[in-house]
């Protein structure tokens, strides 16, 4: 059985009067590829700073490879490379000098040798001892990411590592990822607020929406083109909820958000799901099946507008 | 923790930034040396006007020695902007750099952290007034020579002998250390709440502007908080350059005349720097990075 590498349960952080992160739960398997989608200020970063201690968590706990992040802190550290939103480094200092740095730091000694393969990897040794002020935004993402790698964690965490990139550097970035996934046997984090990216390197998908958890599943799942999600407005949500979770279709639920029941389903079982509705005695107000994980995705990153309309 | 100073020396001693306080000490110094080597008669002359019909004073006036003393008058003052300019920075420059994420994401404690950070700004501060001794004290010794001291204080004169001055000097400079880690710790401590350096390091040169008016006026409530701001007690060095009289009003050679002062306000000093650093770790320590 696969170790569970991250175990979030409840994380929720509140900034004053915001809630950034909303009772929040999620499990990563060691050697997935977890894709966190969210629209911008969704909640991603907040959570991501939470898992590497740099932002407190109101409430809620967070255990990496079994132990609890607050009190075996450094231990977790050493195994975790992180990109965190800008690949900031020391402008006034070369790749070669930010890497040793960086590797020092890490708690590990990286002979020359190694900090040049690393350079290597990501593409940037010919400019190896060249200041980092000279660099495009590429060349620092590139090194940003060689130095989450240098101390051969086995967590990798990417922070929106495509931002600011050109087609090639996206592409360069995704193949990265695969490569680490599938030769290395790393397990990565990555988050975006683009679907398309997520779908051709995840193996598992968190969204949030306003800090909350929306849907999780298995790619092969939530992108499986059969498979539908069901928003549903009844005219007693916790009825239908309560109903719901006493029938077949327990299995079938998501996540629900204000106002709004999820059911993930394959198209066939539609018909038989209104059946059972009118059985037992709920009242729908709204149904609507979405066809894929996009349009999803898309609705609900794009302010909710369609939700609001109804429960207005 | 070695490592971490050593990374924090590291990089303080690569920022180009960093050697414009050794530039600006360099070029003030030769500046005031080059005057007074030039002009420093008629500078002696201005200086002991009021005593010249009372008293006559055999040997140099101007030499090293004495140079020093107003160099270090002189540049006591401002030598905190100096210091304001890379210990303001430590934390603030980090999060404007957008590394401070990158750094706490690492396998390090905060408190180390911090502890290294200071300690590295510790280090330049020391570093620097290094650079101040060996230019005001022994370049000045070179260029002016030695002889005694006689220096005017505000109703009295001290005259020290050439063979005990440089005992003092030793303590000047470890008193003008102490003072200056005190606005280090300053500087750090405001660094914490800061995301860009501009922000701390006028902070900083706020704080002890505005406490050094409040130190030279002699107004009767001031008086009151006076022995509490470390700006009074900033200049206690020239009190190893009081010597005690015998008698006979002579000086006694090895001697200080209030050295109750000098450890009280060395004291002063240290609670303000105890205080600064672990307020900023309890504030480090409780802080989000958003940057």
């Amino acid at each position: 059985m696969m170790q569970q590498v991250i175990e979030v349960n409840g994380l929720t952080k509140h900034f004053k009067n915001i809630t950034a992160v909303d009772d929040l739960s999620f499990s990563v398997r060691e050697g997935d590829v977890y894709g966190f989608l969210g629209q911008n200020g969704a909640g991603k970063s907040t959570t991501i700073r939470m898992l590497l201690t740099l932002i407190s968590p109101t409430a809620g706990n967070i255990k990496l490879f079994g132990m609890p992040l607050h009190s075996h802190r450094k231990e977790i550290l050493q195994q975790i490379g992180a990109v965190i939103e800008k690949p900031d480094v020391y402008k006034y200092l070369s790749a070669y000098d930010n890497l040793k740095l960086f590797a020092r730091l890490s708690g590990v000694k990286v002979s020359e040798q190694k900090l040049m393969q690393q350079l290597e990897i990501v593409g940037l040794a010919a400019r190896a001892k060249d200041k980092v002020q000279t660099y495009s935004q590429g060349m620092k993402q590139r090194l940003g990411i060689a130095i989450a790698l240098v101390h051969d964690p086995s967590l990798i965490i990417l922070d929106e590592p495509t931002n600011g990139l050109d087609p090639q550097g996206i592409a360069d970035i995704r193949n990265l990822i695969l490569h680490l996934s599938k030769e290395q046997k790393k397990t990565l984090v990555v988050s975006s607020h683009l679907l398309s990216e997520i779908e051709q390197v995840a193996t598992k998908v968190l969204i949030i929406d306003k800090g909350k958890k929306i849907i999780e599943g298995e790619s092969a799942q939530l992108f499986d083109p059969s498979q539908t999600i069901i928003e549903l407005i009844t005219v007693d949500n916790n009825f239908s909820l309560h109903q719901l979770q006493k029938s077949g279709w327990q299995k079938n639920l998501q996540p629900q958000r204000e106002h709004v029941l999820l059911l993930k389903l394959d198209r066939k079982l539609i018909p038989q799901l209104h059946r059972d509705m009118v059985n037992m005695n709920i009242e729908v107000l709204s149904f609507q099946p979405r066809h894929s994980l996009e349009d999803y995705f898309l609705q609900v990153t794009s302010g909710n507008q369609h939700v609001d309309a109804f429960t207005n | 923790m070695w490592t971490l100073l050593q990374i924090e020396l590291y990089k303080i001693f690569r920022r180009p930034r960093t050697y414009i306080a050794f530039v600006a000490i360099t070029a003030l110094i030769t500046i005031v040396q080059l005057g007074l080597k030039v002009d420093g008669k008629e500078y002696a002359a201005f200086v002991m006007a009021d005593l010249s019909n009372t008293l006559q004073i055999d040997g140099k006036i101007i030499n090293g020695y004495f140079v020093c003393y107003v160099l270090l008058q002189l540049l006591l003052v401002h030598v905190p902007l100096l210091i304001a300019l890379i210990a303001a920075d430590m934390v603030s420059g980090e999060a404007n750099m957008g590394t401070l994420r990158l750094l706490l994401a690492k396998p390090i404690s905060r408190t180390q952290f911090i502890l290294a950070k200071f300690f590295a700004s510790t280090i330049y501060t020391i570093l620097l007034l290094v650079w101040l001794a060996i230019l005001a004290l022994f370049l000045s010794m070179w260029i002016f020579g030695t002889d005694d001291m006689f220096l005017l204080k505000n109703n009295y004169a001290v005259q020290i002998e050439r063979v005990d001055i440089f005992w003092r000097y030793a303590g000047a400079f470890c008193f003008a250390a102490l003072a200056m880690t005190t606005v280090a710790a300053l500087g750090f401590f405001l660094s914490q709440f800061a995301e860009n350096s501009i922000g701390p390091i006028v902070a900083t040169m706020s704080v002890i502007i505005f406490f050094t008016i409040l130190s030279t006026m002699s107004i009767p409530i001031f008086n009151l908080i006076k022995p509490y701001l470390f700006t009074t007690h900033m200049v206690a060095w020239k009190e190893f350059f009081d010597v005690k009289v015998n008698s006979d009003n002579e000086t006694i050679r090895g001697t200080i005349q209030r050295p109750d002062r000098l450890i009280n306000s060395a004291l002063i000093l240290f609670a303000h720097i105890v205080f600064f650093v672990g307020a900023s770790l309890y504030v480090f320590k409780k802080k989000d990075v958003l940057s």
